[in-house]
């Protein structure tokens, strides 16, 4: 099987110390019903640890969730790792984020912030239509 | 409800009106849907009718309000006699601002304060911790010692409010502290209220804030309910909170069942720790959430207030009847705030109030409208405290004791809450109880599962959210949103380093140790824990000592 044939790769993270993970674990299940394979790292990463282990699951995708308030922090850290170690990976992000962070957050890498009221059938789409496309 | 002769005539009736009316009715105008069920996923009937309750007992199944089983309420005269506690959660950045809002809170007529805390300060780690990097005040206040509590409650006497403290894993260690800061007031600590959340259980099932493996967890609270029992005796040592369990996905049902399994294995800890029931069954408190579904939402306090009084005198042996009284804060349902239309959550929030006041909850947070966006601003805080006022004084539905009792829709409805909540918690039991279930991943699969489902249906639109799936707005109007001064954490850190220049540390370091023999023993840990934050030893240096006596949690990651 062809890389392009092989089916996308998501990591699913829950940066920092926010334990709010219905919604991290919600688009995990959906985006797995939707043929892509997914790792969910659990609570509590470090970005470190979250760029280590997409690194080691050779992902195409980091999907961050935080409902805390410490993406300004947590999300562009994530990104700077990636791009010191090389990994081209799309990183997008959700949970609870004011409409003028996200502009930030974009600036930072993250390619797109999904906020409360996302169809998962919208992520599903946009992951398709930027890895790989027809994945 | 009829009397029981009436049945076969009403029986016999309704059939006639079904073939009838009903029927012909039917034919030319279809329902609007061909199966209709609750929030929660209930089958709801057309129409209920004496039938539907058939073999209920007013005197064993509702009884009067302040008695057995307490379906009507805990209290004889209820809003009548006193109205509930309205209690804003609340708590942002650094201490002294915490302290602002409050008095602010305070002068608004509210009547009780509630503490956020920050999450390092939630999982026992100083405000200086690599891990608290980026979340420092955030969610809450930042708490690392002695120093910021004093900050937090100066100028407020603390025997004159109840205080609320949303704190789990390390919540010995905040009680200790806000004892202490009672004692420098001068106020006696058996005149203090308040309630301290301390139910780790359904951090491990459902809000992520653990420090500590299940069995010293379950120690640390035991040794405040044994400290609490003793010495603060109006203190609600813990508040078994099935809010998160419902706000990561759970169902009315689910809500009910799984927060008082968790109620189940923290009374046989108790019991196991040589508490007697009557002791201590009285200062446990619950903590519910307020969701869409209005009647169902009603239904469910009464019906976990029914079932709670049975457990406790049936399985327990109560015999002080205060012990199977269900008391409960409410809060409303901050996974029912929606992003798009901000201020339609006025409403969502209005509703789900009202059906806690309806439900006989003693006391009430309504969120703010902006929660799904961000923290809410004052003025977001002021809308959802005058909603708590309108009702309370304004919509008449606390002049008279649960007044829809005996609707024979809601009666129908609270049974059978009450019936597939005993049936999951008998399926709990089977398995070795409330620890043991979430050990296993079962509690956090059964709530997956609801939490999938749920967003299934709103994707497939066979639920409606206004503005969301439906009635979209074409431009979002846009609202001032709250930010949190990032400066906080330099702040926090740099408060740390005086107070670790500044204090006795030979004090500090022979507290610590103390503690950590204390923890290695059977010896009740509350003592010694209020000793260590008395020489100002921090939060994250109590909690590392029994980190290393104790260990940490690893979680079951499982989707």
């Amino acid at each position: 099987m062809t890389k392009a044939e092989q089916p996308i790769r998501v990591l699913v993270a829950k940066p920092g110390l926010d334990g709010h993970d219905r919604g991290a674990k919600v688009i995990a299940r959906a985006l797995r019903d939707a043929g892509m394979e997914v790792i969910y790292t659990g609570l509590r990463q470090t970005p470190e640890q979250i760029v280590e282990a997409a690194l080691e699951e050779d992902v195409d995708v980091i999907g961050l969730s935080s409902l805390s308030g410490a993406h300004n922090y947590l999300f562009p850290k994530v990104a700077e790792l990636c791009r010191e170690k090389g990994l081209d990976v799309l990183i997008i992000g959700g949970g609870i984020i004011p409409p003028d962070d996200i502009e930030v957050l974009k600036q930072a890498g993250v390619a797109k912030v999904f906020t409360p009221g996302t169809q998962t059938s919208e992520v599903v789409e946009f992951i398709r239509s930027r890895v790989r496309s027809g994945g | 409800m009829s009397n029981r002769d009436d049945m076969p005539r009403i029986a016999q009736e309704k059939q006639a009106w079904e073939e009838g009316p009903l029927k012909k009715v039917l034919d030319r105008f279809p329902e609007r849907k061909g199966e209709f069920v609750t929030g929660s996923g209930l089958e709801v009937k057309r129409l209920y009718t004496p039938l539907d309750l058939e073999g209920l007992s007013y005197l064993d199944d509702l009884g009067f309000p302040g008695q057995h089983p307490f379906t009507r309420g805990v209290q004889p005269t209820m809003y009548r006699g006193r109205l509930w506690t309205m209690r804003q959660y609340a708590g942002f950045a650094s201490a002294e601002e915490s302290n602002r809002r409050y008095k602010y809170l305070l002068e608004q007529g509210q009547t009780g304060l509630s503490v956020a805390f920050d999450l390092p300060t939630q999982i026992g780690c100083d405000s200086d911790h690599p891990m608290a990097a980026g979340e420092v005040g955030k969610v809450g206040v930042a708490i690392d010692s002695l120093q910021d509590m004093e900050a937090l409650f100066d100028g407020i006497p603390l025997d004159k409010v109840s205080t609320s403290m949303t704190i789990n894993a390390p919540a010995a260690v905040l009680l200790a502290m806000y004892v202490v800061v009672a004692e420098k007031q001068g106020v006696d600590r058996r005149q203090l209220s308040g309630t301290i959340q301390n139910d780790i259980l359904k951090e491990y099932a459902a809000r992520g804030t653990y420090i500590f493996p299940p069995k010293p967890s379950m120690r640390l609270i035991t040794d405040t309910f044994a400290y609490c029992s003793e010495n603060i005796p109006h203190w609600n040592m813990i508040s078994i909170s099935g809010y998160h369990i419902r706000e990561a996905g759970a169902t009315a049902v689910q809500e009910v069942a799984f927060t008082l399994a968790n109620g189940i294995a923290y009374v046989e800890a108790a019991l196991d720790a040589g508490l007697e029931i009557d002791q201590f069954a009285p200062r446990l408190s619950f903590f519910f959430n307020s969701h869409l579904d209005f009647l169902e939402e009603i239904a469910k306090f009464r019906a976990a207030r029914r079932l709670w009084a049975r457990i406790v005198r049936e399985r327990f042996g109560a015999k002080n009847p205060r012990s199977a009284m269900l008391r409960f804060h409410t809060q409303t349902a901050g996974c029912t705030l929606t992003a798009q239309q901000p201020n339609n959550n006025v409403v969502r929030v209005a509703l789900q109030a009202l059906a806690a006041v309806l439900g006989g909850t003693q006391s009430l947070h309504t969120n703010s409208r902006d929660e799904a966006l961000s923290l809410p601003t004052e003025e977001s805080v002021q809308i959802a405290l005058r909603t708590q006022q309108i009702i309370a004084y304004e919509s008449g539905v606390c002049e008279t004791v649960d007044p829809l009792a005996g609707s024979y829709y809601l009666e129908a409805l609270t049974n059978r809450i009450e019936e597939k909540a005993r049936a999951y918690i008998e399926k709990i039991d089977a398995m070795g109880g409330a620890v043991e279930a979430i050990e296993r991943g079962y509690i956090q699969a059964e709530i997956q599962e609801s939490a999938y489902r749920y967003q299934k249906e709103i994707e497939e639109k066979k639920r409606i959210v206004v503005g969301v799936n439906a009635f979209q707005a074409e431009e979002e109007p846009s609202l001032d949103l709250l930010r949190v001064d990032p400066e906080v954490g330099r702040i926090q850190e740099e408060k740390l380093e005086r107070l670790r220049k500044e204090r006795d540390q030979a004090r500090v370091d022979d507290a610590l140790e103390k503690l950590e023999r204390t923890a290695r023993s059977d010896d009740n840990l509350m003592p010694a824990i209020i000793e260590a934050v008395r020489t100002y030893a921090t939060l994250g240096e109590v909690c590392d000592v029994l980190r290393k006596v104790f260990g940490e949690y690893k979680a079951l990651v499982n989707i």
